[in-house]
């Protein structure tokens, strides 16, 4: 029951349906990622060409997870548009956490545009082995 | 100054080259058939062209890449840009895929270049996941000043 709330919600926020109306909210694309989990936690890979390491943001506002860069091409100052296929500079994209997955020790790395991202699940929720004694 | 390559100049063949696209990709979305040359959009890395007054430059947007592997090549006024994105490592165990969007496999990217292009100045650099090829302009088609005698 719980899941699929959360799935519900993480859908609403890829559409920007549910998005605070603030006027400070440039407009984004969403960036394509691979999600997967194993048992120690979730691993996420985004694409984020053109983001420099220093205009990437990654933050927490309670449970919900936003990945969000800048897309700086350092173009020559003369330089006239003649086709555009990326049109916004701006990659922005919202994930809900559960409660099982550990905030605190995301780890963040971004090379070559790719942002990876590794958030483990609590100790707690880790799987472990329970040894069956014999009496 | 950046502006100027993202927002597309609104002229009237800008305008007709954006509902094309914007057809095609509505097309392929429901799997009809569209052109054997454009077959392959979904995968290649999407492209923003720019013109200086001594350049035509090139973005190919496609993160994740060994520089060294890409491959560019320019053949009878055809820029190629070709590459293979790798998949993501899954490491061992029982791993779950929740969310598989990324493109994964070989890709390639073909333009052609203006005329006026000087292929044998051709410059390219990869940074933050973006590949930039510079092309010079011919020398005759550079704006030159003129001096009134």
């Amino acid at each position: 029951m719980t899941d699929s709330k959360e799935i519900t919600r993480t859908d609403a926020a890829q559409r920007g349906l549910d998005r605070p109306r603030d006027d400070s909210m440039e407009r984004a694309a969403t960036p394509p990622v691979d999600i997967f989990e194993d048992a120690g936690g979730i691993t996420l890979l985004a694409d984020m060409p053109g983001v420099a390491r220093e205009r990437l943001d990654v933050r927490l506002d309670g449970d919900t997870l936003t990945v969000e860069g800048a897309v700086d091409l350092a173009a020559p100052q003369d330089m006239r548009a003649l086709w555009a296929e990326v049109e916004v500079p701006r990659l922005r994209r919202s994930f809900t956490l559960s409660r099982e997955l550990d905030p605190a020790r995301i780890e963040a790395n971004l090379k070559d545009g790719l942002l990876t991202l590794r958030i483990p699940k609590q100790p707690q929720a880790q799987p472990r082995r329970i040894a069956v004694q014999s009496a | 100054m950046i502006d100027t390559l993202f927002y597309r100049p609104q002229g009237l063949f800008d305008q007709l080259a954006s509902l094309q696209r914007t057809l095609s990709r509505s097309l392929s979305a429901d799997g009809a058939p569209g052109s054997i040359r454009s077959a392959a959009t979904g995968n290649a890395p999407p492209v923003n062209v720019g013109r200086t007054a001594s350049s035509i430059e090139v973005y190919a947007f496609a993160p994740g890449l060994d520089a060294g592997t890409i491959d560019v090549t320019i053949e009878r006024g055809i820029l190629r840009i070709a590459g293979e994105r790798k998949a993501a490592q899954h490491g061992d165990g029982s791993v779950q895929v929740y969310a598989n969007e990324r493109a994964q496999r070989r890709f390639m990217r073909a333009l052609s270049l203006p005329d006026e292009a000087d292929t044998s100045k051709v410059e390219a650099h990869y940074r933050d996941g973006v590949l930039r090829v510079s092309v010079a302009l011919q020398q005759a088609a550079q704006p030159q000043r003129i001096t009134v005698q």
